[in-house]
């Protein structure tokens, strides 16, 4: 197969970027995207010429290592999966396909394709656990939870992180992400007696890192690699308005009821 | 030299919790006057790094990755055991060691798996608690499933994606950590040097990827859970930048490194499907529980997955269920993984390559219908699709072994602490539970028994001896450990020759996977090592990395590791050529039974076997630490 591609290239944070074009014959339909770029960068070295470089690690769709924005969708075209599980054989010969990093204010570009997500390391410190100490827990089967719950939480919890969300979202808004982990946990019984603290730090740690608001174009569900659904956001919500509500902080409840 | 690996006196299930007892602790006060460095964040690192935090370290830990939640823990698929016994099925923390020490073909110490088993329930109990959404059964209570190697059903699972559901656990608890100021995170951040000083770990000289700066950090103690070296055969399941380096540079520090040459070879995993192939990708082995192996009576060329299913029953022979009737397609990886290969090299194998063997689902779905297939393996099924363009619902999966997991690692005692006092080595990265071969779902284990519960209590011992005082970085040590980077990464940049380096790690890998794979002998390993000889003096020759050292360098990074797995290779060899045995996934050709089965030599080769780095283009001296069994028998394994 034959490809042109436009990809964007930028040396460091401070450069202004571009597109690049480049041109690649031979490729097999059973090469994933990632290995695509391997073969380019090997010849790119081979002359001399500096590879494309991009995040990527385990090439199996669960480290959320990698992620571009490939012909205007986040993990190109196709639904549930990561970029690295995207093959060759979804293109057809002779495309032009354009590859560009997240674009996203909370998520600037440190070189072509790589980006710094460390905000959403940023948000899980502020909130995103349970806080307890290793040791001294009850038996594992102390607490039966029903499969719905547990299942419905596996879906929230099987989020890898990527970023894919708030690369789609028009408003960079990383609600999905956010909602994900704080419906995990609020669902479970172990979360549950942090609920409202979790839900209201998080969201203000994603708020101060900049990221957009919600106006439900439901991109981030469309684009989202594990299909984390929006039905997160609802919880999420509901968590949120519940602890302001009746928050453990109270100058935090009375600005509800202002408000 | 001679090695102790401070087993404590007392029967074997007495041993933890006297030693527990016995050994030294820091004063809740001054637990906070103690840095200690932890290299990794996957399992093992991040669970190790949280624990000491909460107890009141300070910690500073590391990770190449961008954040400390993508570390390849993440990628494991199946499950974690527990001898919970939840199922009433005869499980016992007894029956769980002793199928440990048995799937390890009798190559680890009985103390050490002892008290993995002992601890592993535990593990369950922490992980619930931090709300990882493990599978229930309608009753609410915790369901598990059957792996290999095991006639009880102890394994844990979060669906097809347990490793990622208890890393998170895990970086959930450093999350908490790094919040309160305990835990100082460094990510995209590589560990290149080991300083010593006065025969103690003080401190490591790391990179910072995206600047390329180098910095010294001191502290009491260091911890390594830098994960295995799989990668050395450059096509594995490992992820793409998982690496030896940080342990390599330990071992050439003065750590020793041992029994180099046990990797895991995994029986079912994605064929590879030409010369472009970057890694390999898994199918749990939890697959092996309801799919049935098979390959065609008489070898058929180029068969595939759709003409397959129009094969009669009487023409296809599933090879494990006739040769091991009583555990059938759920032997242990390495005995799956050779008779794999073996139908390959009758010529039965399947597939365009030829070199794969057929999973197939079609009975199961036919007994317990699509839906139940659908529920327990549904991700996977999709991922073989995505990758294969085959539906696995339809038609049989086709599989073949690939390099997954390394039992060697840096040599430890009891206390998880290398031969280097104060430097620990935790999870994959050390040798110690798995001898010659690892089961199914026990290195999810074994990675947080060590973080969790091992080292808490074993580093205090080392602590409490140590003074407060910390070495300042512009001391002696850590200038030389600096500059020793910076002139090895000069080196590397100023080749300026002609082969990439990723050139130069697939014809490693290709070297390695020839003659250390899955069978090796004598004169091929003696081939094998002169090669590698040769293909490291081209490297270090003709190899080209663009760019420079003061920027993101994704060239000169992958450079820096493949140098340290053209010395770990060789290593490899060596341990491998002395081993004229043998057992669980080191298979020499020339010791094997009549029917072709591992055949192992107790009395020449039951010791533990640690190297020793002598110097450039020396010969590395081997250290023997003899295995002692007091509590299970030494028996040839049998699955049949």
């Amino acid at each position: 197969m034959y490809f042109k591609l436009k990809i964007w290239r930028q040396k460091s944070p401070e450069d202004k970027g571009g597109f690049q074009s480049y041109e690649l014959d031979d490729v097999s339909p059973d090469m994933s995207f990632l290995e695509m770029i391997d073969v380019l960068n090997e010849s790119l070295e081979r002359k001399g010429g500096e590879p494309v470089h991009f995040d990527h690690d385990c090439r199996e769709g669960i480290c959320g290592t990698c992620g571009m924005f490939i012909n205007g969708r986040p993990h190109g075209p196709q639904r549930g999966i990561a970029t690295c599980q995207l093959h060759m054989r979804s293109f057809n010969d002779g495309d032009t396909i354009t590859i560009e990093p997240w674009r996203a204010r909370s998520f600037p570009v440190i070189k072509d394709l790589v980006v710094d997500r460390s905000a959403f390391d940023r948000i899980i410190q502020a909130g995103g656990f349970v806080s307890v100490s290793t040791g001294g827990v009850p038996d594992a089967n102390e607490i039966p939870i029903s499969t719905s719950i547990a299942n419905e939480a596996m879906d929230a919890a099987s989020c890898i992180g990527c970023g894919a969300c708030v690369a789609a979202c028009k408003n960079a808004s990383a609600m999905l992400f956010v909602a994900a982990k704080i419906s995990q946990l609020a669902l479970l019984p172990q979360g549950k007696i942090e609920a409202k603290t979790r839900a209201e730090n998080m969201v203000e740690q994603m708020d101060k890192e900049g990221f957009g608001t919600c106006t439900n174009t439901e991109a981030c569900e469309a684009e989202c690699p594990k299909e984390i659904g929006l039905v997160h956001i609802a919880r999420m919500n509901r968590e949120y308005y519940f602890a302001k509500q009746s928050s453990e902080s109270l100058s935090e409840r009375e600005k509800v009821h202002e408000g | 030299m001679n090695l102790d690996a401070k087993i404590p006196e007392g029967p074997l299930v007495e041993k933890w919790t006297r030693h527990k007892f016995n050994i030294k602790l820091v004063n809740p006060a001054n637990k906070r006057k103690y840095d200690i460095i932890v290299i990794g964040t996957g399992l093992a690192g991040a669970s190790a790094a949280a624990s000491l935090a909460e107890l009141g370290y300070n910690i500073k830990s590391f990770c190449f990755q961008d954040s400390p939640r993508r570390a390849h823990s993440i990628a494991a698929q199946g499950g974690i055991n527990a001898s919970k016994n939840y199922q009433n099925d005869g499980d016992s923390d007894y029956r769980l060691f002793y199928d440990t020490i048995k799937g390890g073909d009798y190559r680890s110490r009985e103390a050490n798996v002892y008290r993995l088993a002992e601890v592993s329930s535990s593990i369950i109990d922490q992980c619930v608690a931090q709300g990882v959404p493990f599978a229930r059964e309608y009753g609410g209570l915790l369901d598990n499933r059957s792996f290999g190697g095991a006639q009880v059903s102890r394994t844990f699972y979060a669906r097809g994606q347990t490793g990622q559901q208890l890393l998170l656990g895990a970086y959930s608890a450093i999350s908490r950590q790094i919040a309160n100021g305990m835990v100082q995170i460094f990510p995209r951040t590589e560990m290149l040097d080991l300083v010593v000083v006065d025969g103690q770990a003080r401190g490591v000289v790391v990179r910072d990827l995206v600047t390329g700066k180098i910095e010294s950090h001191s502290s009491h103690a260091v911890i390594l859970a830098t994960g295995g070296y799989g990668n050395v055969f450059y096509l594995s399941t490992n992820a793409m930048a998982s690496n030896a380096t940080a342990a390599w540079r330990a071992h050439k520090r003065g750590a020793l490194f041992a029994n180099p040459c046990f990797t895991q070879i995994h029986p079912t995993c994605i064929p590879v499907s030409g010369e472009h192939q970057s890694k390999l990708t898994l199918m749990s082995e939890s697959l092996r529980n309801d799919g049935r192996i098979w390959v065609p009576k008489k070898g058929i060329k180029g068969l595939t997955a759709k003409d397959a299913v129009h094969i009669p029953e009487e023409e296809r022979d599933y090879f494990l269920e006739r040769r091991y009737p009583s555990f059938g397609n759920l032997v242990p990886r390495d005995v799956a993984s050779r008779n794999a290969k073996m139908m390959c090299d009758e010529g039965r194998g399947v597939g365009a390559t030829g070199l794969a063997v057929f999973l197939d689902f079609a009975d199961t779905i036919q007994r317990d219908g699509r839906d139940m297939i659908e529920q327990k393996y549904g991700n996977l099924f999709d991922m073989y699709k995505q990758i294969t363009a085959d539906d696995p619902y339809d038609v049989p999966m086709m599989i073949y072994p690939a390099v997954h997991y390394t039992m060697g690692g840096l040599w430890v005692d009891y206390n998880l602490m290398t031969n280097i006092n104060g430097l620990y080595a935790l999870g994959e990265c050390n040798f110690s539970d798995h001898g010659a071969n690892r089961l199914g779902a026990s290195a999810l284990m074994q990675g947080l028994a060590d973080g969790y519960f091992v080292i808490p209590y074993t580093i205090g011992d080392y602590l409490a001896g140590m003074p407060y005082e910390k070495i300042p970085v512009d001391y002696e040590a850590f200038q030389l450990a600096e500059k020793n980077v910076k002139d090895r990464i000069e080196n590397l940049l100023k080749i300026n020759g002609n082969r990439t380096v990723d050139d130069f790690h697939k014809e490693l890998g290709k070297i390695m996977w020839d003659y250390c794979g899955m069978a090796r002998n004598e004169e091929g390993l003696r081939h094998a090592k002169q090669e590698v000889i040769r293909l490291r003096d081209e490297f270090w020759k003709d190899l080209k990395v663009t760019g420079t050292n003061d920027e993101l360098n994704m060239s000169l990074e992958k450079a820096n590791r493949v140098a340290d797995f053209f010395e770990l290779g060789e290593l490899m060899i060596d341990d491998a050529l002395q081993r004229r045995e043998s057992c669980g996934g080191h298979f020499r050709e020339e010791s094997q039974t009549e029917e072709g089965e591992a055949l192992r030599i107790d009395d020449e080769f039951s010791f533990v076997a640690a190297w020793n780095f002598t110097g450039k283009d020396q010969p590395e001296e081997l250290i023997k630490e003899e295995l002692v069994f007091e509590n299970v028998k030494l028996t040839q394994r049998s699955y049949k």
